[in-house]
């Protein structure tokens, strides 16, 4: 176990090495560049901005500066937030980002797993249609349309809650953070149903629910003691990128409610060109993968017998 | 205050548009907090390295130069209390008011000559230190060639400032009203370094001071005490939020969330005007879109081809059906409404009728030389963002229609892409923007000038123009430097580098609580002078900016 875990992060270090170089030559090959503003500037001055950053030299060169940087766990400065470094910039979204993320997959797990087991166990029932055809809405339904509904009816029309922003003085209050959560949710929890749904169905009907069956336990018993520890399995697979992707912000939750995450960050930088803000990002986001895969594949080996790593 | 009890508070308080500052952040005391939607996040806080209209609105609250803008835009002095000008108009001697900084050390003229050396110090990297090159040894000291020393800037003592220029700048109270020239304090910045534009150790002299910068959350800021005109300040704090969808800022607005928004979807307006009436505030703006062509290559090397499809672009279409947010059709290349400027330019045929002008156009691309035979091809190219993709249809159908053998490619880039492309000559034909960084003619026609390439994305070069353009900088006298200007306009019109598109518009919604917001063309709104309906506002007091004395001429 503890020699897997070893081996696994090992492995991860010259996978983000590979990421950070494919990351930062694409960005590089990206026509345009930070400097190339709406308003231009004169040469003079932005010759002196490209020396000051670095980015008068060769391509290798800036590569190895970036790498050296890294090392020592230095993301640099960003090139358009000029009073701001990458280290920063992330410190203060991240949390943002992965607040909304937890609580919209914590949230997403708990409906969408209590709906696809009442769907499995009540298949081919009004009940099982309604929980199918809800996902289906709700994995039509993108959330740059569901954002602004939401908080046009929540929001302006109702007037029960904020339709954006966080709170001034408090920063992510409750009613803040109800709409964006549940907007963001609202896919997964489709997603989630749907395979918690297959799953449970395939369970229910192997061999050994049978015999659990046929021993006299009782059907609370066998759900739970039993089927919904394989039911979660594929779950569990899923969990691991989806949770990386959600943690890491939404652009379009962050953009339709004015949250200040690292998602539209991230976009923004890369649009607008801002090298080192895209690559602390990327970085973050690939370590995040990795951690997660990693505690989803642990997850999987504790709650299925069948799996053992050494 | 516990979460169910402020979840309970915003239950309670509702949709009541009028609440805002129960609403928007609860508080203990009775501070008058404005909430400002503003744009985008502000890329740097620094007067020197600043360069977009949403950090001047919050810049311009901290900081005051020797000139400033009044509620209504017009230039009115600021820091500096008067002023002599040489009789070649190239020396400007300026007695500044006694002010103090927000920590008690006194403004002083030495503070604004450290300012003006420190953003024309090509260390700084200042990008926008350009719109000082009036400055005498300006251009020199920013390009490294001299060294900041040697600047025409210097403080004869703590209340006089001499500044001498490269050639006669009327409009330069104008030009000093503009953030590049504020003064930042030296006794700050020279134990912070570039740090001093952090929270705790920044100290202003305008009428707020910052409190707090959360990135893509808000920059907050509160009243200076010891601000020379406090006594008229209405709003204690300022909480300045980045608001990049319109849309979600409109909501907010409407939600009482946000006091104001300076910007709204103009393809909601007519909705809005319905809706809430009290809000929408629209009005021109000191901007516009234009259509470049690349003057050094074909067709655009030829100027019959670049007034053809000058002609043939349907202006009154596009704003009336396809914009419909008040802009206007653009026949001139400065925007009317510019100081000292008679406005007098103007394309010779901007009031025939478009089936007229279509028919002009055909023939003069056939006495350059196009037909059946030889057909037109242009490849015009537009930023991906705002209307730009709705209107370029318009203008592929507009410019295909002077004849069958006009063919018109359209494709979009991002912006960045764009501007890049542009810079580097890389286009045919395209579009772009300018907004006026300060109130003169001088700020548009620059983009002409031989000297402005590549901010000259037409590679427009002519020898006449860049004469008259020099000539009218040489000028003391405002009336005849905007003939000479206007003349050079008019040039620039005939000869058609740049073809006019429409004047921006500037669309703002503000709760009506809030008072003291005149709609201007600088799209400058400066929280001092701005306060809430159901606040009592203090009674004005003498020394306000307002009623300072007037120049006085040697």
């Amino acid at each position: 176990m503890t020699g897997f875990v070893a081996r696994r992060i090992l492995v991860a270090i010259p996978t983000i090495l590979i990421i950070i170089t494919v990351a930062f030559f694409m960005m590089r090959i990206a026509p345009g560049g930070p400097f190339d503003l709406e308003r231009p500037m004169p040469a003079e001055i932005r010759t002196n901005i490209m020396a000051a950053y670095g980015m008068d030299q060769p391509l290798w060169k800036q590569y190895v500066d970036y790498m050296a940087g890294i090392v020592q766990f230095d993301l640099g400065p960003s090139l358009r937030f000029r009073d701001k470094t990458v280290a920063d910039i992330i410190a203060e979204g991240f949390p943002v980002s992965a607040t909304i993320g937890a609580l919209s997959i914590t949230l997403a797990l708990i409906v969408g797993g209590f709906l696809g087991a009442i769907a499995a166990l009540r298949q081919n029932t009004p009940a099982d249609y309604g929980v199918v055809g809800l996902s289906t809405v709700g994995i039509v339904i993108p959330p740059f349309v569901m954002g602004p509904i939401l908080a046009l009816v929540v929001g302006l029309y109702l007037g029960w809650l904020p339709t954006g922003g966080l709170d001034p003085r408090y920063g992510m209050t409750p009613e803040r953070l109800i709409l964006p959560v549940i907007t963001l949710a609202l896919p997964q929890i489709a997603i989630i149903s749907r395979l918690m749904r297959a799953s449970m169905i395939e369970v229910i009907r192997s061999n050994y629910i049978r015999t659990a069956r046929a021993k006299g336990l009782s059907s609370g018993a066998v759900l739970f003691r039993h089927a919904l520890r394989s039911a979660i399995l594929p779950l569990v697979s899923y969990l691991g990128p989806a949770s990386a992707a959600l943690l890491t912000g939404s652009i379009v939750i962050e953009q339709v409610f004015q949250l200040p995450g690292i998602g539209r960050q991230f976009v923004q930088a890369a649009l607008q060109r801002d090298y080192t803000v895209v690559m602390g990002v990327v970085i973050l986001y690939a370590s995040l993968i990795i951690v997660l895969n990693l505690i989803a594949d642990l997850l999987y080996a504790a709650l299925n017998p069948k799996v053992k790593y050494d | 205050m516990t979460n169910a009890v402020r979840l309970a508070g915003i239950f309670a308080c509702g949709a009541s548009a009028l609440a805002l500052t129960a609403c928007g952040a609860p508080r203990d005391d009775d501070a008058v907090v404005l909430h400002r939607g503003n744009l985008a996040e502000p890329l740097s806080l620094d007067p020197h390295r600043a360069n977009g209209v949403w950090e001047n609105n919050i810049i311009g609250d901290m900081f005051i130069g020797l000139f400033t803008e009044a509620a209504d835009g017009e230039t009115v002095p600021g820091m500096a209390e008067s002023w002599e000008t040489s009789e070649d108009g190239l020396t400007w001697t300026f007695t500044l008011r006694e002010a103090y900084w927000s920590d008690g050390e006194p403004v002083t003229a030495h503070d604004f000559e450290f300012a003006f050396r420190r953003i024309m110090n090509p260390e700084t990297l200042a990008q926008y230190a350009s719109v000082l090159y009036p400055i005498r040894n300006a251009i020199e000291v920013n390009r490294g060639e001299m060294e900041p020393e040697e600047l025409g800037v210097r403080a004869e003592d703590d209340r006089t400032l001499v500044v001498e220029l490269a050639h006669p700048a009327p409009f330069l109270p104008t030009l000093f009203a503009h953030y590049t020239s504020f003064p930042v304090p030296r006794h700050v910045v020279e134990v912070y370094g570039d740090a001093w534009i952090q929270p705790g150790n920044m100290v202003t002299n305008g009428a707020y001071t910052l409190v707090q910068w959360r990135t893509n959350n808000f920059v907050h800021v509160e009243r200076n005490e010891r601000f020379w005109d406090n006594a008229n300040v209405c709003v204690d704090e300022v909480f300045y939020y980045p608001t990049v969808d319109a849309n979600a800022a409109e909501r907010r607005v409407r939600n009482g969330e946000l006091h104001l928004n300076p910007e709204f979807n103009g393809q909601n307006l007519d909705f809005l005007r319905r809706e809430v009436p009290d809000y929408v505030q629209v009005g021109p703006y000191l901007g516009l879109t234009y259509y470049p062509l690349n003057t050094t290559q074909p067709p655009f090397d030829d100027v019959r081809v670049r007034q053809a499809l000058g002609m043939a672009l349907n202006r009154e279409f596009i704003t009336s059906q396809i914009l419909r947010a008040g802009e206007e059709p653009a026949f001139t290349f400065v925007p009317p409404g510019v100081t000292d400027y008679p406005g007098t330019a103007r394309l010779e045929w901007a009031d025939e009728s478009i089936e007229t002008r279509r028919e002009r156009a055909r023939e003069l691309l056939e006495e350059a030389g196009y037909g059946p035979s030889n057909p037109l091809r242009i490849d015009y190219v537009h930023r991906a963002t705002a209307e730009h993709p709705r209107v370029a249809p318009v203008i592929q159908q507009d410019w295909q229609e002077i004849a069958p053998w006009v063919q018109v490619s359209v494709s979009q880039r991002d912006t960045q892409i764009h501007y890049d492309n542009l810079r580097a000559g890389d286009f045919t034909a395209a579009d772009g923007g300018w907004i006026a960084d300060y109130n003169d003619a001088y700020n548009f026609l620059f983009l002409g000038e031989t000297q402005s390439i590549p901010m000259n994305y037409a590679r427009w070069s002519n020898e006449e123009f860049d004469r008259l353009v020099a000539e009218a900088n040489l000028e003391a006298d405002a009336g005849e430097r905007g003939r000479l200007l206007s003349e050079a306009e008019q040039l620039l019109l005939d000869e058609m580098p740049y073809i006019p598109g429409y004047y921006l518009v500037n669309r703002s919604l503000v709760n009506p609580n809030v008072t003291g917001w005149e709609h201007n063309q600088l799209k400058i709104n400066r929280t001092r002078y701005l306060c809430l309906a159901d606040v009592e506002r203090p009674a004005p007091e003498d020394g306000g900016t307002a009623d300072a004395p007037e120049p006085e001429d040697a």
